[in-house]
């Protein structure tokens, strides 16, 4: 009697999650296109967006040109060690290349990304709404989706894909500080093996599209759970907490369906 | 309607899910007043500053600003309507990313198509009247609480509103702070025509300078009258309020099954 009470309550609790979290993705779906639906005021007054520009793109710079630097010396490094086994170490650039823009420029850029500004985007909008700051604005007959959030959000979609890009740039000079100029690969070498491996079409615009999605599912994770953050402290918290594992959630599930599309039967 | 009145408000209902918050408020509010509402916390003072501006709407009754129902306007119209009401937030809730003049300037900018040295004039008279032109450049996390709650007021009043609602305007105040939103809050009123409501329990000071008071308890208007009314007044709730005596119509103990019961004791003597 005990144990079929027990597993009944679990089997409830299951249950319970699965439609609260089926719940919260249609209010977050819903949400998504209302901020859509609202973003003329963005449009016309784009120095809202710019400004916001500044906070989510230009200084999460810094930790991008720093990460992206350091991923293409280390994928530098192991890429000479081993492809000098079989003799190919010319084949560095390509390797660095390739694996930037296709993966690790948009999905650890994304990672980044998500961590510095979307978590930044959560905490302001969840603590505008716990000072009332929100609710005072739709008192000022200002809607604060249209004048507070959707500028977030096209500063986080806009940022995204320049940010990767910056990422793998500063990747590609990295693998080449080290392979280069401290290990002694041809710089001839290098360069023109990147250059006729890389493909514009399937390579770089691939890449780019993948962190325009990125930009997408983070800046819309981050404005809706800050909007929708209890007003507390633990609330905003768990708010930007949920941010970050969502987010990079979704950046590596969507990286896995879009990799899929992109480069399947692709050699 | 009256047009000596600003808001009618007639049989007014609100409830969350099954919990009554409001049943049946009847108040008038006359253009030119300071009108203040009391009662306890949690008895659904702020509840009623909402219905007033439409952020929800009630389960039953209306509330009328300027001859027009509320809850029955469509969004778009109450936006227009909203440009008449000021409200002053307990804790201001200025926006932190901007700065005190950005933050006065706010409605401004939205609303109206002046030029910026029309705004930036306009803006310094608004903080001149609250004592603060000198501070405009200053962002809110730079402010004293009084300070902050005089800037949120020279927001408040931007766009010289019919209506002004103050939630909590003297909490957490020193005696001076106090005294200085108390005055400005009559004199604003009384130059700029303006109507006021102020939700407060702060007895003493709002008695000074209030026209009129209403008492709100378990949702209903416990007593109304004048300050000098509720001052003599012998209901016993009022005097309770006023006089902020512990035990009385509102009991010091939060109702649930006798102090006996909960420490187990049977029949033995406490």
């Amino acid at each position: 009697m005990h144990v079929s009470k027990h597993i009944v309550s679990v089997i409830q609790n299951i249950g319970h999650r699965v439609i609260e979290s089926v719940w919260r993705l249609g209010v977050g779906s819903r949400f998504f296109l209302l901020v859509l639906l609202k973003s003329g005021t963005s449009l016309r007054r784009f120095n809202l967006v710019i400004r916001e520009l500044y906070f989510t793109g230009v200084l999460s710079l810094i930790i991008i040109v720093v990460s992206g630097l350091f991923v293409g010396m280390v994928l530098g490094l192991q890429g000479y060690e081993t492809l000098q086994k079989y003799g190919s170490e010319s084949a560095v650039g390509t390797l660095v290349a390739l694996s930037l823009v296709r993966e690790l420029g948009p999905v650890v850029a994304a990672l980044l990304f998500a961590s510095r500004a979307g978590s930044a985007i959560t905490a302001e909008i969840g603590l505008m709404k716990a000072t009332e700051q929100l609710a005072a604005m739709g008192l000022m007959a200002v809607d604060p989706v249209a004048r507070v959030v959707a500028p977030r959000f096209w500063a986080g979609v806009i940022s995204m894909p320049l940010l990767a890009a910056i990422f793998s740039v500063m990747g590609v000079l990295g693998g080449y500080l080290v392979t280069v100029v401290f290990i002694g690969v041809d710089q001839g070498t290098y360069w023109s093996q990147m250059q006729s491996a890389v493909d514009f079409r399937f390579d770089i615009l691939n890449g780019f599209i993948k962190s325009c999605f990125f930009g997408v599912a983070i800046a819309a994770i981050a404005v809706f759970e800050g909007y929708d953050a209890p007003p507390t402290a633990e609330g905003v918290s768990g708010a930007t907490t949920r941010t970050v594992v969502t987010s990079s959630l979704a950046i590596l599930g969507l990286d896995f369906i879009l990799t899929a599309f992109m480069f399947r039967g692709v050699s | 309607m009256s047009s000596e009145n600003l808001i009618e408000i007639n049989d007014l209902n609100f409830s969350y899910s099954t919990r009554a918050i409001l049943k049946g408020i009847h108040m008038t509010m006359p253009r030119g007043k300071v009108i203040s509402i009391m009662g306890g916390s949690g008895s659904g003072k702020t509840t009623l500053l909402r219905l007033i501006s439409g952020e929800i709407r009630p389960s039953a009754g209306y509330v009328k600003f300027s001859g027009d129902v509320v809850h029955e306007l469509s969004r778009d119209k109450l936006f227009k309507l909203r440009r008449k009401m000021g409200m002053l937030f307990q804790f201001g809730a200025l926006f932190t990313d901007l700065s005190v003049f950005d933050n006065v300037a706010f409605q401004m900018r939205e609303h109206t198509d002046l030029p910026e040295s029309m705004i930036r004039d306009l803006v310094l008279m608004k903080l001149d009247a609250v004592g603060l032109r000198g501070a405009h450049h200053l962002m809110p996390n730079e402010l004293s609480g009084g300070m902050a709650r005089r800037v949120a007021l020279a927001r408040s009043i931007a766009l010289d509103p019919s209506l002004i609602m103050y939630d909590e305007p003297f909490t957490g105040l020193d005696p001076i702070s106090l005294s200085v939103i108390g005055n400005l809050i009559r004199r604003l009123t009384d130059t700029l025509g303006m109507t006021s409501i102020v939700v407060t329990h702060d007895v003493q000071k709002s008695l000074k300078i209030v026209d009129y008071v209403y008492f709100i308890a378990d949702g209903v208007i416990a007593a109304e009258g004048t300050p000098k009314e509720v001052m003599e007044s012998t209901a016993p709730f009022v005097h309770q309020f006023i006089h902020g005596e512990e035990d009385g119509p509102v009991p010091f103990h939060y109702s649930g099954q006798s102090y006996r019961q909960d420490l187990d004791l049977g029949d033995a003597r406490v």
